[in-house]
């Protein structure tokens, strides 16, 4: 973590932009100017300006974004939930698709349920998600109109309910507001969908992949001959035994989604947590980009965290 | 069975068009860049996407006629009147405006909003430090008399300077009870006032989310009258594709930063118009004076003979720009629409040869990596190379291709420059004074920028700044652009057009010269 902060704030004292100018603005006078250089604290060495921003983050205090003028505590707790909310729901995606896709085309190998995963996968990996973001919208949202179009919800449905949890599906379900829910799932399906898609790609490749090689297995063999369905053989004995990789390989995909899908989140005009750190990025906000790299860090340890729980609950051998 | 029906269902349910909901008839959807938008505290926004913003929730002290800005007109001031000593101003207020809280907007108001804009000390604040306010002597020379607004400048100016600059954000008026009922460690209410309005506008500030949107919240009992919608929705869309897509499925009202392909792509369906108006933003490249060839009078001379203006105005920008060669836009008092400049090679290499350059030179050119930036840069490119100018071309990042030119490490800059305030000091100013050539400067105005000083125009400038008849003032500044024209390292291109394209069913938007007069009131469906 150390590291990664201090990666990360070299990278930004290199970059060969004015920092004050994102504050102040092209127009300042030179006193206007130095005293807001001064309040930046960019008048004092590069190593005092990093030992003063690691003592603030070891009280949990992480700035004040240069851009937003709120606390990056602030800012995070509000595009962080959203990349959540979509995260999650492509990863549902990918996860109910994908894992039922893999056993079946494991089940199936070099025939066309096989191959047909295989082409769907090569263009999940190959394809870049901005392009198939911007192709999906045009058709879905501008030709055929089935889909909503950029943003989170209907602009005229925002902040019509309170922000309990920062999540639209569950703010709105809580409210009773039937329209925020529709609108906040509609507005979800495609880039869900989108991305979703991405870790279908994966998944399902792992998963086959996994689910091949216990196939081969002795104990396969031996339920086989005990005569056991195929459907039984697969879904409960083969798949349960790749439960504990299937998991890391789940995890991953989600971690990579909730760091934050910047250009998903850009092509579909999602506030998230990409989008935030990429927008601070380029105005040089650095607060704001120290806070996202240290949630994004945080986030990669819980999710670590979290599977190293999940191994304990499914083989009773690493407890 | 019921498993696969419910995903069904769910599946027509977000993807069916006819469960979109479209914007209600009441509310107005704008789609726009406004990712400039620093604060939106009238004492600090100076960018242009938040005076839009103010503009619709502040009203203004004065006003002024963009078609005849000679004339200025009553806002909340009704009479003012400047005394013999030439520094003493009064202006009596209104006694009918009210803030949105209901309190009636009083000098002492109008007082405090602008005490506070020195008193804060942010970036509008040296607008007013040029009639010599100071955070010490501010509370003293502008203060309330019973209903009447004195200022007192130390310096003695043209009325007219400060009469337009009295026009524009700067001079919102800002309820000092609401403000002050939020202050927070004696900031005047400035934290409050960057995500909250108070003022006396037709609408109010409902929301503001940097990088997503701001609301604003017609206020059906606004002293002048309410506006003819009740909300308006300004979405942060700054890719002009995205703007269009919206626009034409019905999920924005107005897209207002369409570029030419946009535009002619949104011009072939006849639901869609546009409204126009010339804004105050001009577009110009400026020649490093630290450049040995960019120094010679004939080099300074030739470039703006190798400029194709009307080829680039209507092929490239496609009506976003007018051709326009002086520093005072259309618009502003003393504006010239003199062009002395047409695309003429065989004059440019004549010139060159003069300046012992018969086989030209090459040079470089910072310019923001974006369209039209590009394209114009590529554009000179061609035309510099018809007299043997080799333009090697640095595309940049726009904060860093800004910050090498205020460090004055280019050669050659393309950008754009808008008015501080509807009045030709404003850019007579930046184009061209700079007392002080170091880099302790406390003035780094475009000409400090390119290190180019010219005394005799510097003391014309002072001159035209106390002119306190406003025709001889006009004619004052249309002389020194002309003469600016002749010898500044400054070749100054186009004049912004703003255009916002709409249903035929919607209407009423009034787009200013500038974004501090550009109002949402009159905006309603049919």
């Amino acid at each position: 973590m150390f590291g990664l902060l201090l990666v990360t704030f070299l990278i930004a004292r290199v970059v060969p932009v004015d920092p004050v100018l994102a504050v102040v603005g092209d127009r300042a006078s030179s006193e206007t100017y130095a005293r807001v250089r001064a309040e930046m604290g960019l008048d004092r060495p590069v190593a005092v300006q990093f030992g003063r921003y690691v003592g603030m983050l070891a009280t949990g205090d992480l700035g004040q974004s240069a851009l937003t003028r709120e606390p990056v505590t602030s800012d995070i707790a509000r595009f962080f939930p959203a990349t959540l909310e979509l995260a999650t729901a492509a990863t549902l995606i990918g996860l109910v698709l994908g894992v039922p896709a893999g056993v079946i085309a494991a089940a199936r190998h070099n025939r066309w349920p096989d191959h047909a995963l295989r082409v769907v996968s090569l263009f999940g990996y190959s394809v870049p998600v901005f392009w198939l973001g911007l192709m999906a919208l045009l058709l879905f949202y501008a030709d055929l109109g089935w889909a909503a179009g950029p943003g989170r919800i209907d602009p005229w449905l925002d902040d019509v309910v309170p922000a309990r949890t920062g999540l639209l599906l569950i703010d709105g379900a809580l409210a009773g507001n039937g329209a925020v829910v529709a609108s906040a799932l509609r507005h979800l399906a495609l880039p869900a969908l989108v991305l979703g898609y991405y870790s279908l790609a994966y998944i399902s490749r792992m998963t086959r992949s996994l689910v091949l090689e216990q196939l081969g297995q002795e104990y396969i063999a031996v339920a086989r001959a005990k005569g056991l369905s195929e459907t039984s053989v697969l879904w409960r004995h083969a798949l349960a035994n790749v439960l504990v990789p299937l998991a890391t390989v789940v995890t991953i995909a989600y971690a990579q989604l909730l760091e934050g899908s910047v250009l998903t989140e850009t092509v579909f005009a999602w506030p998230g947590l990409g989008r935030y750190i990429t927008g601070s990025l380029l105005s040089l906000d650095m607060n704001a980009v120290m806070g996202g790299t240290v949630v994004v860090g945080l986030v990669f340890i819980a999710l670590n965290l979290l599977v190293e729980g999940i191994y304990r609950r499914l083989d009773p051998r690493t407890r | 069975m019921r498993a696969r029906r419910c995903l069904l269902a769910l599946f027509a349910f977000v993807l069916a068009p006819a469960a979109r909901a479209g914007i209600p008839h009441d509310t107005v959807v704008m789609a726009k860049e406004i990712d400039d938008i620093v604060s939106l505290d009238p004492a600090e926004a100076y960018e242009f996407s938040d005076e839009e913003a103010i503009a619709n929730c502040y009203d203004h002290l004065l006003d002024y006629d963009p078609a005849h800005p000679e004339t200025i007109r009553s806002a909340l001031a009704s009479r003012w009147s400047v005394d013999p000593d030439g520094r003493t101003y009064r202006f009596v207020l209104r006694a009918d405006a009210r803030f949105a809280s209901g309190r009636p907007v009083t000098a002492d108001d109008a007082a405090f909003s602008l005490q506070r804009i020195v008193l804060l000390d942010l970036t509008p604040a040296f607008v007013l430090r040029q009639f010599g306010f100071s955070r010490d002597n501010v509370g003293e020379l502008i203060r309330a008399e019973a209903n009447t607004l004195v200022i007192e400048t130390t310096v003695k100016v043209a009325p007219s300077l400060l009469y337009y600059i009295l026009t524009s954000s700067i001079a919102s008026v800002v309820d000092k009870t609401a403000a002050l009922a939020h202050q927070e460690n004696g900031d005047l209410g400035h934290h409050w006032l960057q995500f909250h309005s108070a003022g006396s506008g037709p609408y109010r500030l409902a929301v503001w989310r940097p990088g997503e949107r701001y609301v604003l919240d017609a206020l059906p009992d606004a002293w002048s009258g309410a506006a003819r919608n009740r909300q308006v929705i300004v979405l942060d869309i700054p890719e002009p594709a995205t703007q269009r897509l919206l626009l034409e499925r019905g999920d924005a009202d107005y897209a207002r930063d369409l570029d030419k392909d946009q535009l002619a792509a949104v011009a072939r369906d006849k639901d869609f118009v546009f409204d126009r108006a010339l804004q105050s933003m001009q577009t110009y490249f400026a020649l490093n004076q630290k450049n040995p060839y960019l120094r010679r009078p004939q080099v300074i001379e030739a470039l703006k003979f190798l400029v194709d203006y009307d080829g680039i105005a209507k092929g490239l920008l496609g009506g976003t720009r007018v051709v326009h060669q002086s520093f005072v836009p259309d618009g502003i008092l003393g504006a010239d629409d003199d062009r002395p400049f047409a695309f003429d090679p065989a004059r440019a290499k004549a010139l060159l040869a003069a300046a012992g350059l018969a086989d030209g030179f090459g040079v470089t050119l910072d310019v923001t990596a974006a369209s039209p930036w590009l394209e114009i840069a590529e554009a000179l490119q061609a035309s510099f190379a018809a007299a043997g100018v080799r333009l090697t071309l640095l595309p940049g990042d726009e904060k860093a291709t800004l910050t090498k030119y205020r460090a004055r490490r280019h050669d050659i800059y393309l950008g754009e420059w808008g008015s501080d305030y509807p009045d030709p000091h404003s850019n007579a100013q930046a184009f061209i004074t700079d007392d002080d050539m170091s880099d302790k400067a406390a003035l780094k105005t475009l000409a400090w920028r390119n290190s180019w000083s010219d005394p005799a125009l510097a003391v014309r400038v002072e001159e035209a700044e106390r002119e306190s008849d406003i025709a001889r003032r006009a004619a004052l500044y249309r002389a020194l652009e002309r003469d600016h024209q002749k010898i500044a390292p400054f070749v100054l291109m186009f004049q912004d057009v703003a255009i916002a394209a709409h249903r035929k069913s919607v209407h009423g938007l009034f787009i200013g010269p500038g974004p501090d007069h550009t109002l949402y009131r009159a905006i309603e469906k049919e």
